[in-house]
């Protein structure tokens, strides 16, 4: 443990629990078993990645760990404890992130007030959270320190993002995550609608994310990108957990084999 | 659903590559802006055109008669824009208006002194937006159209029938000075309309609940994912809807010394009128109290000149019905162009 260079100290300190974990996750849509006894965990400072192919259960694991649905059987573990995710904002204030792969964005609202929906800065405290006075001044400041830092360009802040491209709404959207994420990020088909340059833009966003301490989880298509990024890969398929390694150049087949079930 | 296809678009986007088309950009800026400026543009024009018409129009008197007719429809106009920026829709309010003004006269033919009386108009405005808050969220509806027409329906007859079908005259002193002339040529209703806008405008653009609004306007589905309390902002905009038919209640009974059951009559359409005209979008989450003014306003001046110029009365329900069928389709306009916007950006940044 001594030789751990400075820019994993997260997960040396961490290391020994992963800060999700699930087990055991069931869930069922009338006759359809979408989850079937899936157990996975993530540490800090480790991207995973979750291939599969359409209908695996990709979505519906990623879905129950941010709340937008709720498992049959099984658990999710936080930091070592059991944790209850009823609601999306459960899982936000539990410090889970998701960018959705359709970004969720808000595209009457600029960049800033986009990052900070939900959770804006705001007081005094004493309020109830809704009538609070909005801190326009701070947002802005720390939206403009938030996208120096992702090294993310945009063309105007006070323009809405209605009126931005796809690769930039991308970087919105998964520099928003990064805002608030203390524990997990999860990302859905990140790059799946963009071109090279935007993808590249994106996929050092994820590295970001996880160079800050995160724990990340890529759903993703693209077996370069889980090759080149993931510590790890889990495979599902029909809604089962059918295997689990770290992706090389060499196993990328076996990776695909797994996939397809061939 | 416009949501559905945003990873779509993006494809496009990033397909999209239109140098040659790049210069087109500030041209179609230059429209963009006119068309969101639109709607000020017609009225100032509205205005010259019609003080050259008629010798009556720019007279002081004609003006300040002009604000006091509209004073009621802006005031619920503002209500109903924050009801649409929610892609909500409030049928409700012209008979809110007529009940809030029945229950008012009810209540000062028992004694109450003219405080209490305003506080009861009020306060039955805001019990009827927030029955049409409650249901519509928690009754599971699939659209506010359904509860607010129930809601129509039923505060007309509980007004015709505590009313007994007729108006009944007699108002406090001190509602009744909204109806006269305060300061500078100008009746004291148009005093309650600005003090409402600039509470309901600060409201809207310090506090985080304005925010929201916009918020779950432009994204329901989003809005809920990021944790904003998106029932309880619902409720919110109805009860201010209703409590601005109840503000309206007020003025309308102070210009008349009444309160009638037959008040109100079409204030919906009026006052969803006034917030298209003016230039905010039905698509949700797109416009400020300004627009609700200026097409209150706007709505006012249209009447008033085809007064004015001797235009009969069925003529005036044809314009402006003629004047919203342009509103809208603006609207649709400017929405196809900031598309065009984006994907030239795109192509310009690859």
């Amino acid at each position: 443990m001594s030789a751990v260079p400075a820019s994993v100290d997260h997960a040396a300190t961490a290391a020994e629990y992963p800060v999700l974990a699930v087990r055991g996750a069931t869930k069922r849509f009338g006759s359809v078993v979408a989850l079937d006894d899936v157990s996975i965990e993530v540490r800090r400072g480790e991207i995973l990645g979750l291939l599969g192919d359409n209908g695996a259960g990709k979505s519906t694991l990623t879905k129950c760990i941010s709340g937008v649905h709720q498992l049959d059987a099984g658990a999710i573990l936080l930091d070592g404890a059991p944790t209850q995710i009823r609601s999306p904002a459960d899982a936000r204030f539990a410090g889970i992130e998701t960018v959705y792969q359709d970004l969720a964005l808000f595209d009457n609202l600029t960049p800033g007030q986009n990052f900070f929906a939900g959770r804006e800065l705001a007081g005094p405290q004493w309020l109830p959270r809704g009538m609070r006075f909005l801190q326009q001044r701070r947002m802005d400041a720390e939206t403009r320190v938030l996208l120096a830092n992702l090294k993310v360009t945009l063309p105007r802040l006070d323009a809405v993002v209605a009126m931005m491209s796809g690769g930039q709404r991308q970087a919105i959207a998964v520099a928003r995550s990064t805002v608030f994420a203390r524990k997990v990020v999860i990302l859905d088909e990140p790059t799946a609608a963009l071109g090279l340059r935007e993808s590249r833009q994106v996929l050092n966003l994820v590295a970001t994310l996880r160079d800050q301490g995160n724990a990340v989880i890529l759903i993703t298509h693209n077996m370069e990108h889980v090759v080149e990024l993931a510590d790890r890969a889990v495979v599902l398929r029909q809604g089962r957990k059918v295997g689990e390694l770290v992706p090389t150049k060499d196993n990328k087949q076996e990776l695909v084999s797994m996939i397809v079930g061939a | 659903m416009p949501e559905a296809g945003n990873t779509g678009t993006s494809v496009g986007e990033a397909a999209v590559r239109a140098p040659k088309k790049q210069e087109a950009v500030p041209g179609l800026a230059l429209g963009l802006a006119l068309l969101s400026a639109g709607p000020v543009v017609i009225l100032a024009l509205l205005i010259v055109v019609l003080s050259f018409l008629s010798p009556y129009f720019l007279t002081g008197r004609n003006l300040s008669n002009i604000l006091a007719q509209t004073a009621v429809i802006s005031v619920v106009a503002m209500g109903q824009h924050l009801v649409i920026l929610t892609r909500g829709i409030d049928l409700s309010v012209g008979s809110n208006v007529a009940l809030a003004s029945v229950v008012g006269a009810l209540s000062f033919h028992a004694g109450a002194p003219a405080f209490l009386v305003i506080a009861v108009m009020v306060a039955c405005g805001a019990a009827v937006g927030a029955i049409n808050g409650l249901f519509y969220v928690f009754g599971r509806l699939p659209h506010p159209f359904i509860i607010t027409l129930a809601t129509l329906s039923i505060a007309k007859g509980l007004a015709l029938q505590l009313a007994d079908g007729r108006a009944i005259p007699g108002m406090p002193d001190a509602i009744d000075a909204l109806g006269r002339e305060a300061v500078w040529g100008l009746p004291g209703s148009v005093f309650v309309v600005a003090g409402v806008a600039a509470v309901l405008f600060a409201m809207a653009k310090t506090m985080v609940w304005g925010r929201w609004i916009y918020a779950v306007g432009g994204r329901p589905d989003a809005a809920l994912r990021m944790g904003i309390p998106v029932s309880w902002v619902l409720v919110s905009v109805y009860v201010i809807s209703g409590l601005c038919a109840g503000i309206g209640a007020v003025i309308l009974a102070g210009r008349t010394d009444a309160g009638s059951p037959l008040f109100g009559n079409l204030l919906e359409l009026d006052t969803i009128a006034a917030v298209i005209i003016g230039g905010a979008s039905f698509l949700g989450g797109r416009g400020h109290l300004g627009h609700a003014l200026i097409g209150a306003i706007m709505i006012g001046v249209i009447r008033n000149a085809l007064n004015l110029l001797n235009v009969n009365v069925f003529f005036q329900l044809i314009v402006i019905g003629v004047v919203i069928v342009i509103a809208v389709e603006s609207d649709v306009l400017r929405n196809y162009l900031e598309g065009r916007v984006r994907v030239m950006q795109a192509g310009r940044q690859s």
